[in-house]
Formats: C-alpha cells, sequence, structure tokens
C-alpha cells in the first residue's frame, strides 16, 4: 500500500494504492490520525488506485469517519473500483461514507 | 502450508492460495474475492484462537473435481464457529455503527460454499470455490 496526500484549499486529498488488508490498514489509520491532529478535518480519500481492501481497511475508514464525524469533519470517498466499490456496498458503507465517480466531484461537495 | 498464528505471515498465507487458485485457472477477480475470505479466516484466527499463546495455522488447498476446487483453514485453538454468529446490523449510520463484525459477511459474500467443523482439538473451516 502507498500513501501519498495533497493539500488543497478546501480538503486533503489521501490517494492510497495497492492493497488495504490487517497489515496495512493500521497505516492508512495512523496517517489520518497525524493530518487530523495538526488540524485537517476536510478528506478526500482517493481509492483509484486501490486494488483489495478487508475488513480491516474498512474498520480503519469507520474508526477515522466516527472520528471526523465527532470533530465536524468529513471524510469523501471518490473513484473506487468496481472490485473495491463491491465491498463497500456489501458492508453497508456505502450508505454512510459519501461516495463519488471522482476527486473533482468531492471537492465540489466540500 | 502450516505457520504460526500471527499476522506477520498473511502475506505468506495470501501468496500461497493465490497462487494455488491462479493455476487452476481463476480470473484475477475471482482470485480477489477467495484472497479476501482467506484473509478474513485467517485474521479471526490470529486474533481469537490462541488466547493464552501461539499457535499454528494450516491452509491447504486442492482440487475435487473438474469444477470444484477446496480450501481448508485449521487452527488447533479454541472451539470457535464464526458462522454460527449473528449477521452484523448494517443500517446503523456512522456514529452507531459498530467496529468490526465484517469478516464472516465477507466470507459468507466472496465463497460459494463455506462449512466448520471442529475435528478432535481442531476447528477446520472449508471453502468450496466454484470454478466456473
Amino acid at each position: 500500500m502507498e500513501i501519498n496526500i495533497q493539500k488543497e484549499e478546501k480538503a486533503l486529498i489521501v490517494s492510497v494504492s495497492g492493497r488495504m488488508d490487517a497489515v496495512t490498514a493500521p497505516e492508512f489509520e495512523r496517517e489520518l490520525v497525524d493530518c487530523m491532529n495538526e488540524g485537517e478535518a476536510n478528506f478526500i480519500i482517493d481509492l483509484g488506485q486501490l486494488d483489495y481492501i478487508s475488513s480491516a481497511g474498512l474498520r480503519s475508514m469507520l474508526i477515522t469517519a466516527k472520528r471526523l464525524k465527532a470533530m465536524d469533519g468529513q471524510i469523501l470517498l471518490s473513484s473506487l473500483r468496481d472490485t473495491v466499490k463491491e465491498i463497500f456496498e456489501i458492508s453497508g458503507f456505502s450508505s454512510i461514507i459519501p461516495t463519488y465517480e471522482s476527486v473533482e466531484n468531492a471537492l465540489s461537495q466540500i | 502450508m502450516k505457520l504460526p498464528a500471527r499476522l506477520e505471515y498473511l502475506e505468506r498465507f495470501i501468496k500461497f492460495v493465490s497462487t494455488f487458485l491462479r493455476h487452476r485457472g481463476l480470473t484475477q477477480r475471482r482470485v480477489g474475492d477467495i484472497e479476501l475470505a482467506t484473509e478474513e479466516a485467517l485474521v479471526n484466527i490470529f486474533e481469537y484462537a490462541y488466547p493464552k499463546g501461539v499457535g499454528d495455522v494450516e491452509v491447504s488447498c486442492r482440487q475435487d473435481s473438474d469444477t470444484e476446487l477446496v480450501l481448508e483453514i485449521s487452527d488447533n485453538g479454541i472451539p470457535f464457529d464464526a458462522l454460527s454468529l449473528p449477521d452484523p446490523d448494517l443500517t446503523p449510520d456512522i456514529s452507531d455503527r459498530k467496529i468490526g463484525g465484517l469478516g464472516i459477511l465477507l466470507i459468507q459474500k466472496m465463497v460459494d460454499e463455506v462449512r466448520y467443523r471442529r475435528d478432535g482439538e481442531r476447528n477446520i473451516l472449508t471453502f468450496i470455490i466454484h470454478k466456473t
């Protein structure tokens, strides 16, 4: 898994590529917590290059979303590939974390 | 393949399973689905099977017929039938949504047939995968 972070005026764009599994998900969570501690509250997670996500990855997403909600921030997802989208649908996450076709679409919602 | 029930061995188990499935002609999409189910089963074992110490997990793969592949994941840990757990509630919003409990649901969605049995001192989880 690789994480790239880009700061835009309205949000932090976090691009995740590769595999988010039980080994790598905690790294994603830590990275986002670090950004929150620096005062960031609006996140767009670009999953366009993410090949695989397991329940450990979903867990990290949910923990992050809960934290952000408590501090009036938000987390939006963008560009999910079919395999990853399927996991979000099965787990019911599609209905609790807003998902957009592109980073641009997500940005326009903030 | 038999290795200690620890997260650091996850990748080796997953590679073992995906290599087997690819050689049997499954598409990358299906291989990914089974990798996911395998990870969920293994992580459950890593976390819960051996509360008092360490033990092993064994993963074996075989082809039962032209159309059927079988994966067996077994451990010597405490008796645990994950399939008997109630389905997680997927309806609450972010604040009320419970963390966890999705692994078994994902296994059931990704694998054609899942069975659990306790055989002596072993938990055995069997995945039946239809090749077509």
